[in-house]
């Protein structure tokens, strides 16, 4: 003690402390960062992580590696990123909207039939879960449409989302190729997941930019819009260029051949 | 076709609601004068054919247009008061916007028939526009805008400029955020203009955009005074066209001095009567069924928010077009001034000169041809080729500024990459109407090509004959007056001689630079061309196939390009009396 009170005006003094200081605030924080993502991961039972594991073997190793670490790509073949730390509901979003397994590289991956069922997306997303802590499947009551406030999810989504989604959700480009979908047959629980993990070229907008209830609110308003549009067909949601479209083939089109009919029967 | 003839005199007395009618005409024509006026109209001749009705449907769009626009104004607030919304629309509810925004709202779900009456109201306006620029181009393909037309050309464009400011003004009425962003590029142009600028754009808004002043002038300007001026202007259009007499398509019988058609009244009354029902019927079938600019999907106006798919009205999306090819960074700081040449050469320059150019195009033409003759008869696009394959150049640089203004739709909907499109646009933007121009004047003079042979050696019958001698020829059917008139009517345009630039005594001749101008422009248009076959080329390619009609198939051609063009109405002597022909 004596030894340390002798030194106590060292000149180095102070930055020990501000190094311990450091430790101390990385270690409190370690201890009181929010568990939510081990939730689902509880339930996952040992056999499905085993199952999980195959089923992961066969199917994503190639890209993936054989233990989820990820791989370069190497010339002629793909790479994928790692999967430790992407969460259950990563998984279940890539296998669950037909995403992975990829078929082909591009752009961008490409949405298509889902390959599994969906115990089997289940059981990879328990696996994949297993390997790092990260965000869980969301419940049924999170993404219930109903119980969210459209009004709410409208203004979120115009701020957030519509730059690239479409004011409605009916899909935008982005820059070489690639492309915000449209979001008319997205399950809640996948646009849920959507936002939660940020796919592709997509942000995160994780629990502290968008509460879950506000996610629930998007889905509320995006679930609004399937009811139809009021004013008649919707022509794709896609704003005056499709309108104009329609105007002169429609419009100039009926009008054109009602011109032919007036003055067919002369000259 | 019909003449002036009195029906068959009436024998019986007339009935008692005749007696009416004909002692309320009396009245009127007593104090009015009336009477001369209907006789004179109803005894006007007006030529048929289809494309003459392409005006009547902007005219009868025009008038759905002010039927339902009256209906609007009695449900639309012009104010930017700032309300919360609550009403049926749920993902609305309680949201802050506009007065503007609530009202539109408000009319559309909950005054009866207020969304199909605006759905209307902004379909009509895209037909209306459409149909300008279809009447355009058919007056501008068909030469109708030459001598004594000029005037009306430009009564014409000065319509479909108004049309386009209150296309754009009415769309920036509801104020939500698509027509928001609309405004906000407008505000950025005029932004653009070097000096004036930023005065234009705070006088415009009445300060800094957005401001709280805009929707109320915007409201002013769309319902009163652009609509003032489009029907002052067809006003004018309309007898211009009542002065000119209308023009007619070459054929038999068809002059320059003359008109050939039906009379006003009936058969036009009827047709025209007909064709408004027609129109509007089109346009409310397209109310009806088709939703348009739903404002409730953009949301009350917030100049943070764009979304995806922002594009204005089709007939704006050139502006929009250009803007997206434009590279950015050529924009400089100097002084005080910021001079953004990304944004004013394509939002002012360029549009400014290819509408300047559309504008004086009869001028430019009057001016090449060196022609002051009055032209009532319309001409073929084939037989003007320079014009022909200018206006299809111009439409071919329109359409990939449209194209470019929907890049983002066509990379989605073709799965190809925005940054592509717009780098193949911008070079198509400059190459696209070269290639348009050159394959359309070959079209042209190729179609001309085709006419001489028809006129020079009839119709293939496909029928081959044998002589006795053992020869084979293959029959010909020669036109008949009527086709072959269609084909040799129109005169031969060739470039402009001049009188040289120093007279006889070596005295240098005041006029000659501007003279040297006209024929270098004069040689642009008319070099390259087909002449008209002449009567004598006739008679000596019919003489080589005897009296039987039969033209040899080694006939020897003349040679197309010569200039020994020469009588071109040899056959219109025959002609003049073949139909019933009236020149009120």
């Amino acid at each position: 003690m004596k030894a340390l009170a002798a030194r106590r005006h060292h000149r180095y003094a102070p930055v020990v402390l501000l190094m311990l200081a450091l430790l101390l605030t990385g270690a409190v924080y370690a201890i009181a960062q929010p568990a939510s993502a081990d939730a689902a991961q509880a339930a996952a039972s040992e056999s499905d992580i085993a199952a999980g594991q195959k089923l992961f073997q066969a199917n994503c190793a190639t890209c993936h590696g054989p233990t989820a670490e990820g791989r370069e790509a190497v010339e002629g073949g793909a790479g994928g990123p790692s999967l430790i730390g992407v969460g259950a509901a990563a998984v279940d979003f890539q296998v669950g909207t037909g995403r992975m397994p990829a078929q082909m590289n591009g752009a961008q991956i490409q949405a298509k039939p889902v390959q599994f069922e969906q115990e089997q997306i289940d059981q990879l997303a328990a696996y994949v879960a297993s390997l790092g802590a990260g965000p869980a499947v969301p419940t049924q009551e999170q993404v219930d449409p109903e119980l969210g406030d459209a009004a709410n999810g409208m203004a979120l989504f115009r701020t957030n989302c519509a730059m690239c989604h479409n004011a409605v959700g009916a899909g935008g480009a982005l820059s070489e190729g690639k492309w915000a979908p449209a979001l008319d047959d997205t399950t809640p629980t996948h646009i849920y997941e959507a936002m939660l993990t940020g796919p592709q070229s997509m942000p995160v907008f994780n629990d502290a930019n968008i509460t879950p209830d506000e996610k629930r609110d998007i889905i509320a308003y995006l679930d609004d819009q399937r009811e139809g549009s009021p004013g008649g067909l919707s022509l794709g949601s896609l704003g005056p260029v499709s309108e104009g479209l329609w105007a002169w083939v429609v419009g100039i089109g009926l009008l054109i051949a009602a011109s032919v009919w007036i003055g067919a029967k002369s000259s | 076709m019909s003449t002036v003839d009195s029906p068959a005199a009436p024998a019986a007395p007339p009935t008692r609601s005749a007696r009416a009618a004909a002692a309320t005409a009396d009245y009127l024509d007593q104090r009015t004068g009336v009477g001369n006026a209907v006789k004179e109209f109803a005894r006007k001749i007006f030529p048929d054919h289809w494309s003459f009705l392409l005006g009547e449907i902007a005219l009868y769009s025009f008038v759905v247009l002010l039927i339902s626009g009256t209906f609007l104004t009695m449900f639309f607030v012009p104010s930017m008061t700032e309300v919360h919304y609550h009403g049926p629309w749920a993902s609305m509810n309680g949201v802050e916007m506009s007065e503007a925004f609530a009202s539109t709202l408000r009319l559309s779900f909950e005054v009866r028939g207020g969304l199909l009456m605006r759905q209307i109201h902004h379909w009509a306006a895209l037909i209306f526009m459409a149909s300008i620029v279809t009447h355009m181009m058919r007056v501008f393909f068909t030469g109708a805008f030459r001598k004594p037309r000029e005037l009306n050309w430009l009564v014409g464009f000065t319509l479909m400029i108004l049309g386009l400011l209150a296309g754009f003004s009415g769309y920036s009425l509801p104020d939500d955020v698509l027509s928001g962003n609309g405004l906000r590029i407008a505000d950025g142009v005029a932004r653009s203009i070097p000096v004036l600028g930023s005065y234009i754009s705070f006088g415009l808004f009445g300060g800094e955009f957005p401001g709280t002043e805009l929707i109320p002038r915007l409201f002013t300007v769309h319902i009163l005074l652009i609509p003032a001026l489009i029907l002052a202007l067809i006003g004018l259009h309309l007898l211009m066209v009542v002065l000119h007499k209308h023009t007619q398509f070459p054929g038999s019988g068809r002059t320059d001095k003359n008109v050939v058609g039906y009379p006003l009244f009936p058969v036009y009354v009827a047709k025209a009567g007909g064709f408004f029902f027609v129109v509007f019927a089109v346009i409310a079938l397209m109310g009806a069924t088709m939703t348009i600019n739903p404002v409730w999907n953009y949301g009350p106006f917030d100049p943070s928010v764009v979304s995806a798919g922002a594009q204005p009205d089709w007939y704006m999306l050139f502006l929009e077009g250009g803007l997206r090819l434009m590279p950015g960074g050529v924009e400089f700081v100097i002084g005080e001034y910021t001079l953004s040449l990304n944004v004013l050469i394509p939002a002012v320059v360029v549009p400014g000169l290819l509408f300047t150019v559309l504008a004086l195009w009869p001028f430019i033409e009057a001016f090449a041809t060196g022609d002051d003759r009055e032209h009532h008869v319309l001409d073929r696009p084939r037989n003007a080729p320079f014009r022909t394959a200018f206006g299809v150049a111009f439409l071919t640089a329109f359409m990939v500024l449209v194209l470019a203004g929907s890049n983002d739709l066509i990379a989605t909907h073709f799965h190809l990459s925005i940054n592509d499109i717009t780098e193949v646009f911008r070079v198509l933007f400059f190459v696209g109407p070269v290639i348009a121009f050159w394959i359309t004047k070959r079209i042209c003079l190729a179609l001309q090509r085709k006419d001489r042979e028809l006129v020079l050696h009839g119709h293939e019958t496909g029928r081959i004959v044998r002589f006795a001698s053992g020869e084979y020829i293959e029959v010909h059917k020669p036109l008949d007056e009527h086709e072959r008139w269609l084909r040799v009517q129109h005169e031969p345009r060739r470039p402009l001689e001049i009188e040289p630039a120093e007279d006889a005594r070596g005295v240098r001749r005041p006029g000659y630079r501007i003279d040297a101008m006209r024929r270098r422009l004069s040689t642009l248009f008319y070099e390259d061309r087909v002449e008209p076959v002449t009567p004598a080329e006739l008679a000596a390619a019919q003489s080589h196939g005897g009296h039987d009609a039969l033209p040899a198939a080694h006939d020897e051609h003349p040679a197309e390009l010569s200039g020994a063009g020469g009588g071109v109405r040899h056959l219109a002597a025959d002609q003049e009396d073949t139909e019933g022909t009236n020149r009120p």
